[in-house]
């Protein structure tokens, strides 16, 4: 983790203004720490291994508990590596992470998804290590995002689910507080000069935190009291269906790095093949990375839809695994399409090395075609941002490919260098 | 107008379970929270035939019942098939024996009853144990029907769970032998393999996603399995972005400038039509929607991609002669009699 820096984890939204520098920026790969901790057994490694190692929820029957910690490099998109901490929840562990190896876990941390089984048969003991956990966190990363898990929700009956969530999330809110408020009082005794890296960590991080989290922070100012709570996202999951896709999908957009641009590249490209609705997705995990909706496509009911989409696709993947016999980590299909008769047409396909693409579109043969040709026609602008770290070849190059999305992808510049006005394009 | 029937010995054998995977899509982990049925039930299916379901409880028997007295004619008068769950996991001897002793009342009162035995449950055993346990009720039964003097009896066993797609695959079994001039119906899906050189072509019920006829190929369950998993993305998808009615400037804006044409004009095909590129050799899957119920789905030759539009026109023709075969024999389903007697046909 020596290599890891601060100033990369705020990346490109807030990186320095235009010009070769924010280009350099842009292809930068962003490395993220996430911990993944929970009791002994709750299924962290288990839905690890259906996001990123393509698992079939019945599969992780096999998995053995895991011992101290399991680290592994997932390379997400091009240029995101996502340094994922799978931590052995057994007690012994727990307490080695909060004592001697408490600075060495918990520093640096981008990421905490923390893992409740709603079954489990101590909830009080659990929470009462939740609190432990986030003290060592805030301690250590205070910027962390912290994401909650209430696991295994399948094993509650159907019409209890939604109370069951509510009655534990509403727990875990009380201990997170908690906890914050040992930390506060920690604060407090020691005062000032506190010898962590945190503090400094704080001031370097918190402009583009700023833009990461709801929760506004104080720049200046690290032990003020009121800004040591932390904001958590609450997630119910169940390996067996969707909701794990929900929660992970929100857990990694906002590490993608050149989020906004992707998504100004996006509508731009919505709109000129007037699609309904196009969803990005990482190959191997087909998780939605960024998405754009058209104002009638905003009329779908089925909000659950994108999530859908990664389970859907996924299951298929699959199902083609087994059918062709290639290792489940491939990449199974190339090409999809279906056109519904007068109600809409859609397609999938293979779009840049590490993304797929799925383009819902109004009815009619011409339109299909003619978008399915501008698609791949967009290809090359979005290589750009999702491919591994190129040395950009001076500014002409990079203008033209720019040039190819129109107005909409000049706009994308703009939004990004937020402290000067001057976009690339320009140059 | 098929009917079936759904009997077994022991009450958890698992029937109302696999009337609702089937017939209601209900997922077979959900199936944990059902609870016993205790009286019979009918269910009605809505589909390109119509079928009935009875589901009769385990602990009623209807033959020999000194509390109730049932109408047998009522219910096995129009029945196409009975189905019969033995669970594999239990000790499964009395069921076989009142198996067979339904199995020698029908053979007497109502001849043209195929049976269909289930071997149920069988997820958790290994392939060893499975075909053990078939061989065992098969020859049980089958030993003591011929001791009695019953030969050649229309009935036939099956191996299944609720868990994998071997229910469909039995009752798509099932089903054909219940539906009129299949033999047609497999031939048109034979020439056109030929012609098209697809691998394998199924034309499916889309909603319970049972196969009522295949090409004459071998049958191949991995081939079945990835058919039917691809009608169930299809149906996902179709409701995601198909089941809302879209707004009517969306249809105005549409059917303006550049195509100037009303959304039935720009469409190449009514009904749903898709294919799948898989990675691996290129090998394309399609999809074509026959009517409301039906979908053709093929597996197609690698690299045949590229021939998409013949192919397409090719299946144009399949999907007119498949209606006209349907015009026919719905038309003919009227006189429902004709119909009885070619159910029995191929068992007698």
């Amino acid at each position: 983790m020596s290599d890891f820096e601060v100033g990369t984890v705020g990346a490109p939204a807030g990186g320095p203004g235009p010009g070769p520098a924010a280009l350099a920026q842009l292809k930068k790969v962003k490395k993220q720490k996430v911990l993944l901790m929970g009791k002994s057994g709750s299924g962290k490694s288990s839905m690890r291994s259906i996001i990123f190692s393509n698992y079939v929820a019945k599969d992780t029957r096999r998995l053995g508990a895991t011992i101290d910690i399991d680290l592994s490099h997932v390379k997400f998109l091009g240029n995101l590596t996502l340094n994922l901490w799978d931590c052995g929840g057994q007690e012994a562990f727990m307490e080695n992470y909060l004592s001697q190896q408490r600075s060495h876990v918990f520093s640096n941390v981008g990421v905490l998804i923390y893992v409740f089984d709603i079954k489990s048969g101590e909830w009080e003991r659990d929470l009462s290590t939740y609190v432990n956990i986030i003290s060592a966190l805030v301690q250590y990363s205070r910027d962390a995002q912290v994401f909650v898990l209430i696991h295994k929700m399948d094993l509650v009956a159907r019409n209890h689910r939604e109370t069951d969530f509510e009655a534990a999330v509403t727990a875990v809110k009380r201990k997170t507080a908690e906890a914050c408020a040992i930390v506060r009082r920690l604060r407090l005794d020691t005062t000032t000069t506190d010898p962590s890296s945190s503090s400094s960590q704080t001031t370097l991080t918190s402009p583009h935190q700023q833009q990461q989290q709801q929760q506004p922070n104080s720049s200046s100012e690290t032990t003020t009291t009121q800004e040591l709570d932390i904001d958590v996202q609450y997630f119910a999951t169940s390996i067996w269906d969707q909701s794990l896709y929900k929660a992970w999908a929100s857990i990694i957009h906002d590490l993608v790095p050149n989020l906004p641009i992707i998504e100004t590249q996006l509508a731009s490209l919505g709109q000129a093949i007037d699609a309904d609705e196009i969803l990005l997705f990482e190959r191997t995990s087909f998780l939605v990375v960024s998405k754009w909706t058209s104002q009638e496509g905003d009329n779908n009911p089925y909000g659950d839809r994108f999530e859908r989409m990664s389970n859907i696709l996924k299951a298929w993947k699959h199902t083609c695994s087994s059918f062709t016999g290639t290792p489940r980590n491939a990449e199974q299909f190339s090409d999809f399409e279906y056109r519904m008769g007068t109600s809409f047409s859609m397609f999938v396909t293979k779009f840049t090395t590490n993304t797929f693409i799925l383009v819902c579109l109004p009815p009619g043969e011409a339109r299909f075609n003619s978008a399915k040709l501008n698609v791949a026609a967009a290809r090359p602008w979005f290589k750009y941002l999702d491919g591994p770290v190129v040395q950009p070849t001076g500014m002409p190059g990079t203008s033209q490919m720019y040039g190819m999305a129109g107005p909409g992808g000049y706009g994308g510049y703009s939004t990004m260098g937020e402290s000067s006005g001057a976009g690339v394009g320009e140059t | 107008m098929g009917c079936m029937a759904h009997t077994g010995m022991n009450n958890r054998s698992g029937k109302s379970s696999i009337s609702s995977v089937v017939f209601h899509k209900l997922p077979a982990a959900e199936t944990l929270y059902m609870e016993s049925t205790a009286r019979i039930q009918k269910d009605s299916l809505n589909s390109f035939m119509e079928f009935q379901v009875w589901d009769f409880p385990g602990q009623i028997d209807i033959f020999n019942n000194p509390s109730y007295s049932f109408d047998l004619d009522a219910i096995f008068g129009e029945v196409g098939a009975l189905i019969w769950v033995i669970d594999a996991l239990d000790d499964y001897s009395d069921s076989l024996n009142r198996l067979n002793m339904t199995a020698m009342h029908l053979s007497r009162s109502y001849p043209h009853i195929t049976i269909e035995v289930l071997v149920h449950k069988i997820d958790s055993l290994t392939d060893d144990y499975r075909s053990e346990i078939l061989k065992d009720v098969e020859l049980r039964t089958l030993d003591e029907l011929s001791d009695m003097g019953y030969e050649n009896m229309p009935i036939s066993f099956h191996l299944t769970s609720i868990y994998d797609h071997s229910i469909f695959e039995a009752f798509s079994k099932v089903i054909q032998k219940l539906i009129p001039r299949l033999g047609q119906l497999e031939a048109m899906l034979t020439s056109l393999c030929r012609t098209c050189r697809f691998e394998k072509a199924y034309l499916f019920d889309v909603n319970t996603k049972i196969y009522i006829a295949s090409d004459s190929t071998p049958e191949d369950t991995t081939s079945y399995v990835i058919c039917s998993d691809y009608v169930d993305v299809i149906i996902d998808l179709t409701e995601v972005y198909g089941s809302w009615a879209r707004s009517a400037e969306w249809r105005n804006r549409l059917e303006g400038e550049p195509f100037s044409q009303p959304l039935e004009e720009q469409v190449g095909c009514e009904w749903a039509e898709s294919v799948m590129v898989l990675s691996d050799s290129q090998r394309p899957i399609m999809l074509r929607e026959v009517d409301r119920f039906l979908a053709l789905v093929a597996i197609m030759k690698e690299g045949s991609y590229d021939k998409m539009a013949q192919i397409n026109m090719n299946v144009d023709v399949v999907v007119k002669g498949l209606t006209e075969f349907f015009e026919i024999t719905r038309a003919g389903e009227k006189s429902r009699v004709g119909l009885q007697d070619m159910v029995v046909g191929p068992q007698n």
